[in-house]
């Protein structure tokens, strides 16, 4: 028996020494660990490939890639920031840095980065990743918010498709998913499952600003004219009309793909990266294409959140690392990632490459958006995630399925709203 | 008291939709993992895919490296069951034959450390890991696992420890053996499907285990398949649904293998007629 419990004890040393780290090799070379949240097939064998080539070409520093994943990077950034373990080079998205930023966690690039790159990519895309002085990450890659229409309907029905150069109004817009609908289907369906990012990116067309930075620097919810647009009209939309189905306020895009292949619906205004899902999913011989979403007073004008590359404040190795940067961010390099996640890049070299002009698969369509996307509204505003998940996405929600008013919209995304802010700007 | 046939029948369909409540989900992801993406997209839902495919899963092995991260979670998911089980057992049978006011403290303890949210302590844990070098380390996130399993594991035990009547380790003493031999040849064969089942317990739940995993681990290759599941999932939620389910589906055959191997071991009735009342 005493034999039993020795084996036993002996097989749990064994076993427990079989876990022992690894451990890293001390040769004298710098390594950078670069975490990369590319998830598609072809954006993971982009960026992989571009590691590769790197690391052939500078052997004296090594770029290590690690896989993350969107689900989870803030919690587990956030974690390694706060044990001093996080990533050298790090990839995110631009309304995710302001804490990090702002919390001392990200180096500032400003003297880091190379005029190049510093002059390719617009002022526009710099102003997404710049709190206070400054510049904490790359913007890189972008998506506008599009229509992916069914053609044969469109078509059918007889209504003028909207062009960049001449696209609907958000009137219009409503006239047209009016003529779209009947017999049990849907002129439009919005994916509204999270209803704040998509209203405020969108009602920069008509106008709207939502966010008001005063004198003194503080920020105050003023929901006017321009802000009331891109709402009412999924409002009516859903409520008034009965040209938008009201069963995708909760879904998320990919859940309306199948109503939009089973003709259900006409129209779903979608990220301009849900081409890939299309491509991969739509029935054969389904005809699609991509159209601008309407234009208001602000005419094509969108917020965006573009992706970002940035450098840890720990990171030992700022200009090896900034030097890696500006590898993967050459211009054809740009094109690469950008093919590979279905994006536009944010470099305006990158973004005149023929391969992005192209009309297959509405690239051209995208290609002709960039000039018009801008910092999304809540970019840097501080306190921007509580007001969204405690005072905005249950009032917008409540609103478009029809259980408040617009007037008991903007009471609560003032006065609710301004009370969180407040706690953020004392 | 014998049951009538119709509440028999009624018992019957009552597990039965239990069943189906319980299988649908899995049943559900199978069909998934077989389904390529334009049946994926399809409004009509089918059970059976129509066209089935296998490049769900070559995309998945393809992509991620699944196979490395189920060693990992084996490895760790083994360990923390095996080490749990160990330092829990003696002090399960502590607490159950000597009810002392430490052992009723200590049984409190257990319960109330239940309710702490693991989002509280893990940055905690990873000052102390990091200090300890066990950050990025197979045996740093084990050491986390034994904790995180060890509370409800001496519970389950002391419960199972409690059932082995004490008039059998009495009448093992009066036949002269010692409180060793007591313990290895009288309790332990008794306890033994208990520690089954809290092994696999303590199994089970490092298997399954996400958040510590993912902040504990950053080299690649350590990485736990929870973890690597997460990289088929793109923003806004969007998700390469069809390698996700090929994937999931792998990850839980482990779990199911274990409870098939083992699932006779955790029977009761072991302990009827050990003693005559």
């Amino acid at each position: 028996m005493r034999t039993r419990i020795l084996v036993a004890a002996l097989a749990v040393a064994l076993l427990l020494a079989g876990c022992s780290s690894g451990g890293t090799r001390d040769d004298g070379r710098i390594t950078l660990r670069f975490q990369s949240l590319a998830w598609q097939q072809e954006s993971v064998e982009a960026t992989r490939e571009l590691v590769e080539e790197w690391n052939a070409a500078h052997p004296d520093v090594r770029v290590e890639y690690v896989q993350g994943s969107w689900d989870s990077v803030h919690d587990q950034l956030l974690t390694s920031f706060e044990g001093g373990e996080a990533p050298d080079v790090i990839h995110d998205a631009s309304d995710d840095l302001a804490d990090f930023a702002y919390g001392g966690h990200l180096a500032d690039l400003t003297d880091l980065l190379s005029e190049r790159l510093k002059s390719d990519i617009p002022p526009r895309s710099w102003q997404t990743v710049t709190f206070g002085d400054g510049i904490h990450g790359v913007p890189f890659l972008q998506e506008p918010r599009v229509l992916i229409a069914d053609a044969t309907r469109l078509k059918e029905s007889g209504v003028r498709v909207p062009t960049p150069e001449r696209p609907w109004s958000w009137a219009e817009f409503r006239e047209v998913t009016k003529r779209l609908s009947g017999d049990g289907r849907y002129g439009v369906a919005w994916p509204l499952k999270e209803p704040v990012s998509a209203t405020l990116n969108l009602s920069l067309s008509a106008g709207g600003r939502l966010f008001h930075r005063g004198a003194d620097g503080k920020v105050t919810v003023r929901f006017e004219e321009g802000d009331e647009v891109v709402p009412r009209t999924v409002h009516e939309q859903v409520n008034t009309d009965r040209s938008a189905s009201p069963t995708t306020l909760g879904s998320g895009g990919s859940d309306t793909l199948p109503g939009f292949f089973a003709g259900r619906y006409a129209m779903v205004p979608l990220g301009f990266s849900y081409r890939q899902q299309i491509v991969q999913q739509a029935p054969e011989g389904f005809d699609w294409q991509v159209l601008p979403a309407p234009a208001g007073a602000g005419g094509l004008t969108q917020g965006v959140s573009p992706q970002t590359l940035s450098i840890a404040e720990d990171c030992p190795h700022k200009e090896e690392a900034a030097a890696f940067l500006d590898f993967l961010l050459q211009p054809e390099n740009m094109v690469r990632l950008a093919l590979g996640d279905w994006m536009l890049p944010t470099g305006r070299t990158a973004l005149a490459d023929p391969a992005l002009r192209t009309a297959e698969h509405g690239w051209a369509t995208g290609t002709a958006l960039a000039a018009h996307l801008r910092p999304a509204p809540a970019q840097t505003v501080r306190g921007y995630p509580e007001w969204k998940d405690k005072v905005a996405t249950p009032a917008l929600q409540e609103y478009y399925s029809g259980a408040i008013g617009l007037d008991a919209l903007r009471e609560r995304l003032e006065e609710d709203g301004n009370l969180v802010l407040a706690r953020y700007q004392r | 008291m014998r049951t009538s046939k119709g509440a028999r029948a009624g018992q019957y369909a009552a597990l039965l939709a239990y069943l189906v409540f319980l299988a649908f989900p899995f049943l559900w992801l199978v069909s998934t993992a077989f389904k390529p993406p334009r049946e994926l997209a399809g409004l009509r839902p089918t059970w059976i895919p129509e066209d089935p495919t296998l490049a769900n899963f070559r995309q998945a092995f393809d992509e991620q490296p699944l196979l490395q991260a189920a060693l990992n979670s084996l490895l760790a998911a083994l360990c923390a069951a095996l080490v749990a089980v160990v330092v829990a057992t003696p002090a399960a049978y502590a607490m159950a034959r000597h009810r002392t006011a430490l052992a009723r403290a200590a049984s409190g303890w257990v319960v109330v450390s239940q309710a702490f949210p693991f989002v509280l302590l893990i940055i905690p844990l990873f000052l102390v890991l990091k200090n300890l070098r066990l950050i990025d380390s197979v045996p740093g996130l084990v050491m986390v696992y034994v904790v995180w399993a060890l509370p409800f594991a001496l519970w389950m035990l002391t419960g199972y420890v409690r059932a082995v009547p004490a008039e059998l380790e009495e009448a093992a003493a009066v036949d002269g053996a010692g409180r060793l031999r007591i313990l290895v040849s009288v309790t332990a064969p008794l306890l033994a499907p208990g520690i089954v089942a809290t092994a696999l317990f303590a199994f089970i739940t490092a298997w399954n285990e996400f958040f510590f995993a993912l902040v504990l681990l950053k080299t690649p290759e350590k990485q736990t398949l929870p973890v690597v599941l997460t990289h088929f999932i793109g923003a806004e939620g969007v998700a390469d649904l069809g390698p996700l389910a090929a994937a999931a589906f792998l990850a839980t055959l482990p779990s199911l293998a274990v409870f098939a191997i083992i699932q006779r071991r955790i029977t009761g009735g072991m302990l009827a007629g050990a003693v005559k009342s």
